[in-house]
């Protein structure tokens, strides 16, 4: 990893291609590459944002200046800032260029994200808000009481994920929201999906993320010797049967003729990512969760292996999950002070491990920081889990 | 009597069913209703067949929409939180969403039973809905 950029989130209100071009500039700089050296360059790409959303690395290559480059545009909902990285480093490893760049970023409009695209009656995306009214946060909602019975999780549990989240993020410069709160402000927020409040629900938002990844042959001649290294990156698929609801479905997988998978979804992309770096939970300094709520971080805490399931709130009770603790997770402040920007958000976090891992992260350095490990989950089946080491 | 969106479940003189399809090699069952081979990824069985669901199942976990949904969702005016239901079905191993019908937030309990039923969305149309064992 050569190079990170990132334009901070917030809700700006510009078109989306500013942002990623801002990033993609900053992570160019850090690297000390120039835009012409780039073999490859990927977009992860936006729905929400026209054609140039789609199409999103010729969107970023034009804006940067036609260089002859070959590009990609990929999307795999909150993964696909995994995805496009995972395009870039096989590219890189299979030799067909030294050097490229990767770019996500998003302008989201205010409120519940709805369906895209019209009326679209054979898209269940479209079908979970016509028949029941099911929102993102209603599937969140149905997590956390899930959680709550299977666990004994409270309410105060979720809120002392935001107290630590918002912590971390006020002091982080990029993310959107850098006030600390307190439990009872969380308490006190409204409720939206029932047991969540809006302070457990993270935001949708405006952002942009980029990074430079170079081969160690490349790094070494330009007399990097130390770089933060991919060590992993995992998007496998689900096994069947899933027996988890997930977002935007209408029923799980049956498993009354074939039995459940030895791994959950979530558990599956840390898995095939802790094997692919030769590394397990154990050997993790810190890790960057998708924390679309309170709620969830506690389980992913559980499915990325840093305790056995239903024991996260212990870890968070105890101090080992904020920052200082033997595990800090969402360093960065996570997307409780963030908010999604979906292409982004899961190269943000990989800029985030980077950072960590360089040393650059500043009051909110993990210290001794060697190992560090991203998870997402998107819709329809998509995940993501990278792990960078130094 | 319209139907929210058709194949999905029936409703007659015998209850609201839901409609799912079960594979005829090795029994899997999918719902919303899918034709095609058996989702299961060994199984050799290259059609799927329409089943009625179990009527009866206990709540896997439940959750209350105290803002309106958005479009396509066409909410009441005024607004009533639709609670929503993810409910266990024993037999066929699977867990369906639905809205939960004349059952309020403190009544429900993770893995109690509750009945399919149906009731009508603010435009009319009927969905299947969760509701109190008959």
């Amino acid at each position: 990893m050569l190079g990170t950029g990132m334009h901070p989130w917030g809700k700006w209100g510009r078109p989306f291609a500013e942002y990623g071009v801002a990033a993609a500039r900053e992570a160019l700089r850090d690297a000390g590459v120039a835009w012409r050296d780039v073999g490859f360059a990927v977009g992860a790409a936006t729905i929400r944002n026209g054609y140039p959303g789609f199409v999103a690395g010729a969107t970023y290559a034009r804006a940067l200046g036609w260089s002859g480059a070959r590009i990609a545009s990929c999307y795999a909902a909150c993964a696909s800032g995994a995805q496009a990285i995972d395009i870039a480093r096989t590219r890189i490893l299979a030799g067909l260029c030294d050097v490229a760049l990767v770019v996500g970023a998003d302008a989201t409009p205010k409120g519940f994200f709805t369906p895209v695209g019209g009326d679209r009656p054979d898209d269940p995306d479209w079908l979970r808000f016509r028949l029941l009214g099911a929102t993102n946060p209603a599937y969140f909602g149905l997590y956390a009481r899930r959680r709550m019975a299977s666990y004994g999780s409270t309410p105060e549990d979720f809120a002392a994920v935001k107290v630590k989240n918002a912590l971390a993020g006020s002091l982080n410069p990029l993310a959107r929201y850098r006030r600390t709160v307190t439990a009872e402000e969380v308490l006190a927020s409204p409720m939206v999906a029932d047991p969540l409040r809006l302070m457990d629900i993270c935001a949708t938002s405006d952002g942009g993320a980029a990074l430079v990844l170079a081969s160690s042959a490349y790094a070494r001649r330009h007399g990097v010797t130390d770089a933060v290294r991919l060590a992993a990156v995992s998007t496998v698929t689900p096994v069947f049967p899933s027996t988890v609801l997930e977002l935007p479905e209408f029923a799980t997988d049956s498993c009354a003729a074939v039995p459940p998978p030895e791994r959950s979804f979530r558990q599956s992309l840390a898995h095939a990512a802790y094997e692919e770096a030769g590394l397990g939970p154990r050997e993790v300094s810190f890790a960057e969760v998708y924390d679309l709520s309170t709620a969830l971080e506690l389980d992913w805490v559980e499915d990325i292996g840093l305790c056995p399931p239903g024991e996260a709130d212990k870890l968070l009770r105890a101090g080992d999950t904020a920052l200082g603790g033997r595990v800090p997770v969402n360093p960065s402040g996570g997307l409780a002070s963030f908010g999604e920007a979906i292409p982004a958000q899961a190269i943000a976090q990989v800029c985030e491990l980077t950072r960590q891992l360089r040393g650059w992260a500043g009051a909110r350095q993990v210290a001794g920081a060697r190992v560090g490990l991203a998870v997402n989950q998107g819709l329809f089946g998509h995940g993501s889990a990278v792990i960078a080491t130094r | 009597m319209t139907l929210a969106i058709e194949g999905w479940f029936t409703v007659g003189p015998d209850g609201t069913h839901l409609l799912g399809t079960r594979c005829g090699s090795c029994g899997t069952v999918a719902f919303p209703p899918r034709g095609g081979p058996c989702p299961a990824p060994d199984c050799p069985g290259q059609s799927m067949e329409q089943t009625r669901l179990s009527r009866r199942g206990r709540v896997w976990s439940y959750t209350v929409a105290r803002y309106p949904p958005p479009a396509p969702f066409v909410a009441a005016e005024p607004y009533t939180p639709v609670t929503l239901a993810a409910v266990e079905l024993a037999r066929e191993g699977i867990v369906v969403l639905g809205q939960v019908k004349d059952l309020a937030p403190e009544e429900l309990e993770v893995g109690m039973e509750v009945e399919l039923t149906c009731g009508p969305l603010a435009d009319g149309p009927l969905v299947w809905m969760w509701g109190r064992v008959s």
